[in-house]
């Protein structure tokens, strides 16, 4: 299918997410998509699979013009988009996700649909088991359901917004082949939104760059990385090299910890982590990593075995113990869960005041907070609420919001949904912290970050963390084998 | 106790507890599309006063049904409009709702206490009623009994079974991904809020009409939240809020068996009864607790422990479609 | 775009269409509404001693709408209000039976315990919901009734006057356990005082206060609050306790000066009747006063209604409730405007 974007405009107030952005992709093709942060990537799909309605312009398909009221309409027409995180229904299962908006007979043949949907999943590779729950499927497989309901639903377009964070490198792979196969054998159009230039490179014959909601350039490929991130950025700051680490004090130890949710019991667990290292978890989401992490800040009980900051226990710390004490968690939902939409800036700067009285300071904090946005770049002022800043901008903040001297930071996906910038700017700050001896242990889902930003790594896989590896004698591809479980 | 007796308990709670089922049903296909109607209590003395008045000036039980089951719905359009069209909080239109019921009730219905009027007669299946125990318990009954006993299972099929009911929990856990599959999202959930609401009305008549037969003020309260909570403790499941609905029957038949048997101990102990069982309950299902049990549990006990008492609300519970 | 004196007059709406309803049933039962609504105003405002009536009235509502300011701040509904009167009223009941004491140790002493009998109760609601999970309405509205139960327990048990069984309320307490009352009213100007103090410290605590911001952040995101730094379960504890014991002393003052004993139903539907002041108000502090004060008279004036006219008195709660959800309706010509706006699209 031929799909043409015609002068497309979508303003939310102020922000112009779509400003007169013209677009043509042929069939049989493979595009990519590239942009900043809030470049507009996401809202210009949005608009072309029928999720949102543009404020002008026109979509044409084959020739002829489409209006979309919802995204069913759009699948109808054949476009479908799968969504970073996808738009399926956890608690539901398998099959019945499949057949949910399906417009067939009032009860449902469940021993016929699970019979299709098994053998449209061997088509493309997948393995489906219909009887299992959404939710404990892993990010992946529900990826790869999305993308067979899309195709039993007649897409001729498919588009991908990041769909490579997350899942696994066999998943990937399996992802990528399918998709080519998609285009070379079945002629659909495919478009791939993603920070990662490397796939970029890998799948895609062109791309198309957005910057401030207009296009600013394409390319076809392959071509020079530097290309891209100069149509991408106006300037982008030269990469710093890091130093590597000196101290030998323990930061963190566990020895023989046994740390448990209703869901899944960790093996015990022998840690330690010194002071100014970087310390990287790798590993399936929900494979132990976030537990481990959880229960260093004081959030989930440590059943057996013992824990020590320094020479200190904390076996039986509580969170916000632990905050007292030097320890800093970020999750990784930022808005959910460290920031509290409808407050401003300087109510949390008076929130997380340590030395308030009964009452606010409110002169101080609004000083304090001007100071802060300004010395960590955050595009917003101290009177903006947390939920009119962009992902980028929150997660500065978060950065903001740290305390001065800190022993240990815990990050759950640092960088997750950052374009490169933003990302080398929090890992700059990490490195500025790195120096005063504080020492940092995050998850990350991109396997190319944890290699390159560690000093050390540790895999999880089912409850089990692997041996200890020096990040500087592995490779994305060992950690890929340790998190399929070897050993 | 003899059998006899105990057959006739057993069908008493039954017919007790019918009322409360229609309610729970009703109640749990409107949850399960994601809005909490928590207008019930006063729902249900509106139309139990309507029902009751309605019958007795037309001396037609089916009109009483019908104008309970019209003044539930009417209640629930009000709060389905006023979430889903101007995404006011449900709890605060629910609440406004729930004392308003009661005033109106009682003002309304002022010129119509304490008057005999019409009840349900009783109808006892052949063939079926004549099933040793069974029988006489769930056959010999009068026809609420039968409408709340298929209620249950036709509720239950239609939402775990059918499609339309996999789009009304669709719309319940995940609107915005039912509504990219092409679910009219509002639109469910305005018919299940009404339907929903029209049930609650026909259990509220079905009290002035069946069970504690006739008005007066205050006739019913209590009994909405009473099943509010049942919905909570029966996880969202017709069957299982069914079962709540006995068992909380059965414990107030217990009470009143207690009563007769204890007379020094003072009438308040009991009727504090179901106000402490039902803090029991919703501890017993709550998920602090049941987390806090889950984790200490032996292994060969967690699966059935959790399946017995873990429950989850919809997902997308009370919370509005975002699409844009 | 509608023109700008609709909009201006546009709060007075659902004023106006409450007025409508109640006089279509007022019509519907043969009476006068205009006879009826001049009786409510007379029967608020007719005579010096009904005006007191009105104040009297309103101080206990007052505190707990006050009170539910900083709960609705936390993200709570604290329904549970009215047992937490109920137990207020108990507590006061308690002292001034046992005890005999100079005026003003006495009426400390009563008020004191009364704070402590509603914070007790809120306190217990606030235990359910944060360590067993139990939803803050489920767990105030049993709590409501078991107080209501253990009332009549106590005014027919423990707490019966010697000449007998009934159940309506204990022996009228001794003149030096009472409050001062303004000339012979049920209007106590200390009452007046102590709301008047209550009233300001939850208004700086609002605005000004640590506590204050943490119960916004709370109410707004709990789990952000937690992570944040704020005991989200000791502040949420807290904020019910501190409303229970504002409860609690609108309790007192019901037993204390509108009443001069423990009676059946002593708190009058005040708790429920705050919500909805609480609500009326849109939250915002500075109106709460207002419209406490005008659902006072709306009251007082029903009461005076169904002597004159022998119709049901519930006919106040009516007006207010109705009053109340037109605003939910209509109160807000933007929220409509955006359903025009839906509209015109579809
Ligand atoms: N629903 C919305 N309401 C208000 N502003 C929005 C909304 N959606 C997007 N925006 C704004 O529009 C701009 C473009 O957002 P968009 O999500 O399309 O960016 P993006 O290129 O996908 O960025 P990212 O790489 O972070 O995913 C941003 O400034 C964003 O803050
Ligand atoms: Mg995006």
């Amino acid at each position: 299918m031929r799909v043409e974007l015609q002068n497309i405009r979508k303003h939310f107030g102020e922000v112009r997410a779509n400003d007169d952005i013209s677009l043509i992709f042929e069939p049989g093709k493979i595009y990519g998509l590239l942009g900043e942060n809030g470049a507009g990537k996401s809202t210009l799909m949005k608009i072309l699979s029928g999720f949102q309605k543009p404020d002008g312009g026109k979509i044409i398909l084959d020739g002829k013009a489409r209006r979309f009221d919802s995204p069913a309409d759009a699948l109808a027409a054949g476009v479908g988009m799968l969504y970073q995180e996808p738009l399926d229904m956890p608690p539901f299962l398998v099959l019945e996700n499949y057949l949910l908006g399906q417009r067939r007979g009032f009860a449902v043949n469940a021993r016929q649909a699970a019979k299709d949907l098994r053998e449209l999943g061997k088509k493309y590779g997948f393995d489906i088991q219909p009887e299992e729950h959404i939710r404990d499927l892993s990010l992946g497989e529900r990826q790869q359901l999305e993308l067979l309901r899309l195709l039993a639903g007649g897409a001729q377009l498919l588009i991908l917004d990041e769909p490579t964070t997350g899942i696994s490198t066999e998943q990937k792979v399996l992802l990528f082949d399918s998709m080519r196969k998609l285009a070379k054998d079945e002629g659909k159009t495919l478009i791939l939104v993603s920070h990662k230039l490397d796939e970029v490179q890998d799948l895609c014959s062109q791309v198309f760059v957005l910057r401030k909601g207009k296009l600013v350039g394409e390319a076809k490929l392959p071509c020079p990385n530097e290309l891209l991130v100069n149509l991408m950025f106006e300037k982008l700051p030269p990469r710093r090299e890091r130093a590597s680490r000196e101290q030998k004090q323990v930061a963190l130890e566990l020895k023989d910890a046994v740390v448990a949710t209703p869901r899944l019991e960790l093996q015990p667990l022998n840690l330690t982590v010194y002071a100014g290292e970087v310390f990287g978890l790798a590993g399936l989401e929900g494979s132990g990593q976030e537990i481990l992490l959880k229960a260093c800040a004081g959030l989930l009980p440590i059943r057996s075995g013992s824990m020590q900051l320094g020479h200190q226990p904390l076996d039986q710390l509580d969170y916000h113990a632990a905050r007292a004490g030097g320890i800093s968690y970020m999750a990784a939902g930022r808005v959910e869960e460290g920031l509290v939409a409808g407050l401003t800036l300087t109510e949390h700067m008076a929130l997380v005041d340590q030395e308030a009285g009964f009452f606010v300071d409110w002169a101080g904090s609004r000083a304090r907070t001007k100071e802060r946005v300004q010395h960590f770049q955050v595009v917003g002022t101290s009177e903006s609420t947390v939920e009119q800043l962009s992902g980028g901008n929150q997660q500065r903040f978060l950065f903001a919001m740290l305390p001065s001297s800190l022993k240990l930071i815990l990050l759950e996906h640092p960088t997750r949904g950052l374009d490169i910038r933003s990302t080398d700017w929090i890992w700059q700050q990490l490195d500025e912290r790195r120096k005063d001896g504080t020492a940092i242990l995050f998850i990350s889902a991109d396997l190319d970050e944890v290699v390159e930003r560690s000093d050390r790594i540790a895999v999880f896989s089912g409850g089990r963390m692997s041996r200890v590896v020096d990040a500087a004698k592995t490779n994305a591809e060992e950690l890929g084998h340790l998190i399929g479980g070897e050993q | 106790m003899d059998n006899g007796q105990l057959i006739a308990v057993l069908a008493s709670i039954l017919l007790q507890a019918s009322p409360l089922i229609i309610a729970v049903c009703g109640e749990t296909l409107t949850e399960r599309a994601g809005i909490v109607n928590l207008s019930l209590d006063g729902t249900m003395l509106l139309s139990a006063m309507t029902g009751f008045v309605a019958a007795h000036l037309t001396d037609n039980l089916m009109l009483g049904f019908a104008a309970g089951a019209a003044v539930g719905a009417f209640f629930a359009l009000i709060v389905a409009f006023s979430s889903i069209q101007l995404k006011q909080s449900q709890v605060a239109t629910g609440f406004v709702l729930t004392l308003l019921g009661d005033s109106l009730s009682a003002f309304l219905g002022q010129e119509y206490t304490r008057l005999p009027g019409p009840s349900v007669p009783h109808f006892a299946i052949p063939i079926l009623k004549d099933i040793p125990i069974l029988g006489p318990i769930i056959f010999n009954q009068d026809g609420l009994v039968y409408f709340a006993i298929l209620l249950i299972f036709a509720t239950s099929w239609w939402l775990f079974r059918s499609r339309p009911g996999l789009e009304l929990r669709s719309a319940g856990e995940r609107p915005e991904a039912a509504f990219a599959r092409g679910v009219n999202v509002r639109r469910l959930r305005y018919l299940y809020t009404v339907i929903g609401g029209a049930l609650v009305g026909i259990a509220g008549a079905a009290y002035s009409l069946d069970v504690k037969i006739g008005w007066s003020e205050g006739h019913t309260r209590g009994l909405g939240w009473i099943a509010l909570a049942i919905v909570i403790f029966g996880g969202w499941s017709p069957v299982r809020g069914a079962i709540g609905a006995l068992l909380f029957g059965a414990t107030k038949a217990a009470a009143t068996v207690l009563q007769r048997a204890f007379p020094e101990v003072s009438v308040v102990a009991f009727n504090a009864l179901p106000w402490l069982l039902m803090i029991g309950v919703l501890l017993l299902v709550s998920n602090k607790i049941v987390g806090r049990l889950l984790v200490n549990a032996p292994p060969a006990l967690k699966r059935p422990l959790q399946r017995m008492l873990q429950v989850a609300p919809p997902a997308a519970l009370g919370t509005e479609l975002k699409n844009e | 775009m509608r023109p700008g004196w609709l909009d201006r007059i546009w709060p007075l709406l659902p004023v106006l269409a409450a007025l409508a309803f109640t006089s279509v049933l007022l019509l519907l039962f043969k009476a006068s509404p205009v006879v009826a609504f001049s009786a409510m105003l007379e029967g608020a405002f007719g005579s010096s001693e009904r005006i007191l009536n009105v104040i009297a009235f309103w101080i206990p509502l007052l505190l707990c709408a006050a009170g539910l300011l900083i709960t609705f701040q936390a993200g709570l509904w604290n329904i549970g209000i009215e047992g937490q009167i109920i137990l207020g009223s108990i507590g006061a009941t308690w002292v001034a039976l046992s005890l005999e004491l100079a005026a003003p140790l006495q009426i400390t002493l009563e008020i004191l315990a009364a704070m402590a009998g509603g914070a007790l109760w809120a306190g217990i609601a606030g235990w359910l919901k944060t360590r067993g999970g139990v939803h803050e309405i489920f767990g105030g509205l049993a709590l409501n009734n078991l107080a209501i139960i253990l009332t009549n327990y106590l005014i027919s048990g423990p707490w019966q006057p010697p000449e007998g069984g009934s159940f309506r309320g204990t022996v009228p307490f001794g003149e030096h356990a009472l409050l001062p009352l303004f000339d012979g009213s049920r209007f106590s100007p200390l009452a007046l005082i102590l709301a008047g103090t209550a009233f300001s410290i939850v208004m700086i605590a609002l605005r000004n206060s640590t506590w204050g911001l943490k119960l916004k952040a709370l109410g707004r995101n709990s789990r952000s609050a937690f992570l944040l730094g704020v005991s989200s379960n000791r502040e949420a504890v807290l904020a019910m306790m501190f409303c229970g014991a504002l409860a609690g002393l609108g309790g007192a003052v019901r037993v204390l000066s509108w009443f001069d004993s423990l009676r059946q139903s002593i708190s009058g539907g005040i708790g429920y009747l705050a919500l909805l002041v609480v609500m009326l108000a849109a939250y915002r502090v500075l109106w709460v006063p207002f419209v406490a004060f005008f659902f006072s008279a709306v009251l007082n004036g029903a009461i005076v209604l169904q002597l004159r006219t022998q119709l049901h008195s519930s006919l106040g709660d009516i007006l207010t409730g109705v009053m109340v959800l037109f605003v939910l309706l209509l109160g807000d010509p933007i929220r409509l405007r955006g359903l025009r706006r839906a509209k015109d699209d579809g």
